[in-house]
């Protein structure tokens, strides 16, 4: 009786919190009908958006991957002194408030800031700038790749570097065709993640760069302007995050079913094991 | 065949340091219990791991110099290392794996090694006697001029484990490169190497023929370590130059080896005899006590009789009729057991 209970409880909390998370994706298909979806997609508003937040997206991510992957592979397989620091120090965006995150770049990069003088000498003008934007995205997306990547290194068996060095390749030889492939799911879980939250970036962007239409008005930034003054415009780009969201998801889950299939050690998700 | 010279490696372990200088022409085991630093040394040899001080060298290559400031990195050494859990790389097909050390005739090691039906094979659906061949194969399709096994048969269960001992054995006899192993079994070492060192607590015990650590282990480590009973007790000499020995549970046995004061005495299995009855023979030393315990090993029973385990063959056990808690008598010659020295 009491065992009957429980399952009903059990059951009736987890369709409470799948409907609680699904209602408000479900609401703006609702609102949004595909005949206006596709009619917005003409809108300048929109396609700006997308233009700048595909832009600065990607090479935000790119930069993450080019500076982030030997940065986790360092930490991951050297021990020096100063290591947990350093891991803390590559966690630090995770926690700081984006607004904050903005104000500091602006202190830093800014015309009256920190290195803005010898930017300045150069000629570059950074604020306010798409790449501002990129730099925002870059700052706050970055510690989800680092630390996913880290996991991923670490999970790898070092006794498998070793054996390719004995059997004939070199350090460059060992990355590319045996660490890397084996770390391959979980630098994409990632990247997957990185991209949702530079997708998503909002505050420090807006700080330090701005919301110009067709210059730093990404798809976050549109869909706050356009709030009051074209509702169907704020669905539709709402509507197209979604699914690209699922897309994220989609990348997310089939990284870490390859991660686990190709590691000895345990695959993990910030150090969580997922089990799904 | 060249020489792998190890002149004074000093490893520096968890606790100590091992320091070893060892000539490595045909087969050698290391052998010692774990800790002692062997897959330390193995790692230091292949360049994996740098020692502290000493050198390693092979004919005329020097891999390792303290002094002058050589350390190679191991893609440069030429070693063929089988790790402990062989370290298969878990992306690739058997094929693959062999291709990584040998482009071009990956095939030949895949047939040499009866593995070729398997090359397309990944590691995880493979067992773990061929796991061991595929790690081998690649090993040496690296071309090496030495041949490293960190406990090549560890990983096995019993049941594969003498087959594959068998094989290992056949396939290192007919290389023509130095190999050096490290396990902490005496037996595959025995089965396995020309010669074997016991390294225990950061130095060299005794090397030697397992035949010469069996018949002369030089301290009661390396005598319990091959296998032998040990009976610590008094010694009383003789007048006939021989000693009789007083063990802590009273029972007074006689020995062929001249000793006096605190002693022990080792005695191998296999040389102490199992009797349902008081025997009539040659034999000194008889002890009467229950069977504590019956183990069985393959086609052999390990009893333990009183202060000492016997060895006999399943079919005598039969014979015999005993049982654990039976009375029984285990014999052995006085010339059968050696005085050894206290291990420190």
């Amino acid at each position: 009786m009491r065992r009957a209970a429980l399952a009903v409880a059990y059951v009736t909390a987890t369709v409470v919190a799948l409907a609680f998370l699904l209602l408000p994706i479900v609401a703006i298909f609702a609102h949004t009908s595909p005949a206006k979806l596709i009619e917005q997609l003409s809108n300048p508003v929109v396609v700006d958006a997308l233009v700048v937040t595909l832009k600065t997206s990607l090479i935000a991510q790119l930069l993450i991957v080019l500076l982030g992957t030997p940065t986790a592979y360092l930490l991951a397989s050297r021990r020096f002194p100063g290591h947990a620091l350093a891991v803390t120090l590559v966690e630090l965006p995770l926690v700081l408030p984006p607004a904050v995150a903005g104000i500091g770049l602006l202190a830093a990069f800014g015309r009256l800031g920190l290195l803005g003088s010898s930017f300045e000498a150069l000629g570059i003008t950074l604020p306010f700038t798409q790449t501002a934007v990129t730099i925002a995205v870059a700052y706050v997306a970055s510690p989800l790749y680092i630390r996913q990547a880290i996991a991923a290194f670490e999970a790898t068996d070092p006794s498998l570097a070793a054996a390719s060095r004995t059997l004939g390749a070199g350090p460059a030889r060992t990355f590319f065709r045996v660490v890397l492939p084996l770390a391959r799911g979980g630098l994409i879980a990632g990247l997957a993640l990185s991209f949702a939250r530079g997708i998503g970036e909002f505050g420090a962007t807006i700080m330090f760069a701005g919301s110009l239409q067709a210059v730093t008005q990404t798809f976050s930034l549109a869909i706050y302007a356009e709030f009051d003054r074209n509702f169907d415009a704020t669905l539709a780009m709402s509507a197209l995050l979604v699914l690209f969201s699922i897309v994220l998801l989609a990348a997310l889950r089939i990284g870490l079913t390859w991660q686990r299939s190709s590691s000895t050690g345990s695959p993990s998700l910030f150090g969580l094991s997922s089990s799904s | 065949m060249a020489t792998l010279v190890l002149d004074r490696v000093t490893v520096p372990l968890r606790s100590f340091e091992l320091e070893l200088s060892l000539a490595v022409g045909g087969t050698v085991a290391l052998v010692g219990p774990s800790g002692a630093g062997k897959t330390t040394l193995l790692r230091a040899v292949a360049g994996l791991a740098r020692p502290r001080a000493g050198s390693i060298s092979i004919g005329d290559e020097v891999w390792f110099d303290g002094e002058r400031g050589v350390h190679r990195a191991p893609e440069q050494r030429r070693v063929g290392l089988v790790f402990q859990e062989y370290a298969l790389f878990p992306h690739m097909t058997v094929r693959q794996n062999v291709e990584y050390a040998q482009r071009h005739a990956a095939r030949e090691y895949l047939d040499r090694f009866g593995i070729a039906h398997l090359e397309g094979a990944r590691p995880a659906a493979l067992s773990g006697g061929e796991k061991q061949r595929v790690a081998l194969a690649r090993a040496l399709a690296r071309d090496p001029a030495v041949l490293l096994l960190d406990e090549p048969l560890s990983a096995l269960d019993a049941h594969t484990k003498a087959g594959v001992r068998g094989e290992l054995h056949d396939l290192l006899r007919a290389l023509d490169i130095p190999v050096l192993l490290v396990t902490h079994d005496f037996e595959d070492a025995a089965a396995l190497a020309d010669r074997v060192s016991v390294i225990v607590d950061g130095e060299l015990r005794q090397s030697g023929t397992p035949a010469e650590l069996v018949s002369q282990p030089a301290d009661s480590f390396v005598a319990s370590f091959t296998g032998a009973n040990l009976l610590h007790g008094r010694a009383e000499s003789t007048r006939n130059g021989a000693a009789r020995v007083r063990l802590e549970d009273g029972t007074v046995v006689s020995t062929a080896d001249p000793a006096e004061g605190e002693v022990v005495l080792a005695i191998y299995p296999w040389d102490i005899t199992v009797a349902s009855v008081v025997p009539h023979d040659s034999a000194l030393n008889v002890i009467r006590a229950p069977i504590r315990s019956v183990a069985e090993l393959g086609n052999r029973v390990r009893l333990a009789i009183g202060p000492v385990t016997a060895e006999i063959t399943a079919e005598s056990l039969a014979r015999l009729g005993l049982e654990a808690g039976h009375e029984a008598y285990a014999t052995f010659k006085a010339t059968g057991t050696r005085v050894v020295a206290r291990h420190r």
